[in-house]
């Protein structure tokens, strides 16, 4: 299992690998953001914890296609299918070793891109706070999707749109709780709740549906 | 299907591999039909036939990657300790692809099979040499020839134990002296009270190995 996680993580890191994608591919919407706003720093900085969560939705869902599909292409997935260890359990490691390098990084980063965006540091707080415990989500919910278009050629369109209306509570809530930390009466604590208790839902029940579905997928 | 009467085995039985009236569809083709047989350790069945007779079929639906229609796979008579297990905890598949990453070395793809499948065997450095590839454990496996990538997926079978060998064309791609040397790999795994299935229409140059030839379905309805 910890050997799935190493290799994941080292492909990921390697050239060519994801995690530099999605970093670079969340830099490039949150600097074209205030381009398309305008130089309105306090409007830009209204819409700051929006900008940075729809960058990291897309951002997620950029190298998603290829989570389960390199594997299939190359042999592994048959091994994976194979071997001894649940295949619910695999899939929860490699959608794990996904949040690594995509959520993750696109988390720890967000009090740079909150310069950009003219962010106050009460709200680079709570983006980094609701980013680290809603990204994970994406990459959970991701999963399903990338096992049920692994077959696929193309896949990756129809992915983005079985996943997107998913990842959009996540979105409301997540958003929602940036905003509630700096409008004064409205509480932080439920929306930022309902995120975690969104992750946790998904995080257990997509590597089962994800892993019903690769099953379905073989040939 | 009629067979050369097994080669007697000397040692022990471990285990018998039997198949019982296996039907298997592929959508809604039907591939496989009412195919029955049994392969005991230290045994090895090598199925020919034309392509699309449905050799790779056969293979997945042993190893379970295939769910079948009707009949069975069982592990019969089994050793206490392969007791209760099904053919995928005791077979390594070796399909039409090498199960290798690109980008990782040599060592890194090997140590990490290692890890996955558990019950550790040769350790990677013993399993290189043993395919004739030792020194190239740094070299990334995007870099490697078609035979050397062959080669280290063999390897593959080194560096886990597994008593059953489910190979698909597993000397694609290989030269003679290749070819050779994976004979005697397998002539040992045999010897060490292992079980080989493959599927292939080269060949592979073992010693008393039975073969079955698998006709076409449509083929066997006209009769």
């Amino acid at each position: 299992m910890k050997a799935l996680l190493i290799r994941d993580l080292r492909l990921a890191l390697r050239s060519g690998g994801s995690a530099a994608t999605a970093l670079l591919f969340f830099l490039a919407v949150v600097v074209a953001m205030p381009f398309a706003v305008g130089p309105n720093a306090e409007l830009l900085s209204t819409i700051g914890g929006a900008t940075l969560w729809i960058g990291a939705l897309l951002a997620g869902l950029l190298g998603l296609e290829r989570l389960f599909q390199i594997d299939r292409e190359d042999g592994s997935l048959d091994q994976m299918i194979l071997s001894p260890v649940p295949l619910p359990a695999q899939v929860f490691i490699k959608s794990f070793a996904h949040w690594l390098v995509t959520g993750l990084p696109l988390t720890l980063t967000v009090p740079i891109f909150g310069i950009f965006l003219g962010m106050n540091a009460t709200t680079v707080s709570a983006s980094m706070a609701t980013l680290f415990v809603g990204t994970p989500a994406i990459s959970f919910i991701g999963a399903v999707g990338a096992a049920v278009t692994v077959s696929l050629p193309r896949g990756g369109l129809l992915l983005s749109v079985l996943v997107l209306p998913l990842c959009i509570p996540v979105l409301i809530f997540g958003v929602g709780a940036v905003r509630a930390a700096v409008t004064e009466p409205d509480p932080f604590l439920p929306p930022f709740l309902l995120v975690t208790a969104i992750s946790l839902f998904f995080s257990v029940l997509g590597p089962f549906a994800a892993a019903f579905a690769l099953r379905l997928g073989l040939d | 299907m009629g067979f050369p009467s097994p080669q007697p085995v000397v040692k022990p039985l471990i285990m018998k591999l039997q198949i019982q009236n296996l039907t298997v569809n592929r959508g809604e083709e039907r591939i496989l039909s009412d195919l029955s047989f049994s392969v005991a350790t230290g045994e090895a069945l090598i199925v020919s036939g034309a392509n699309g007779a449905g050799k790779s079929t056969l293979l997945r639906a042993l190893a379970g990657l295939l769910s079948s229609e009707s009949g069975s796979i069982e592990i019969v008579e089994p050793e206490a300790e392969f007791a209760g297990q099904s053919v995928a905890d005791l077979c390594h598949y070796l399909g039409g692809e090498n199960a290798m990453k690109p980008a990782l070395s040599v060592e890194e793809n090997l140590q990490f099979w290692q890890d996955f499948c558990g019950q550790p065997h040769l350790d990677v450095d013993e399993a290189l040499d043993m395919v004739g590839l030792d020194g190239l454990q740094t070299v990334p496996f995007a870099h490697l020839s078609t035979g050397q990538r062959r080669r280290i997926a063999i390897a593959r079978l080194l560096v886990s134990y597994r008593p059953i060998w489910i190979l698909d064309e597993p000397t694609s791609g290989l030269d003679a002296a290749s070819e050779q040397q994976f004979a005697a790999l397998m002539q040992a795994h045999l010897e060490d009270d292992g079980l080989i299935v493959a599927a292939t229409h080269i060949p592979l140059g073992l010693d008393g190995a039975r073969q079955m030839v698998l006709e076409p379905y449509a083929a066997e309805t006209e009769e």
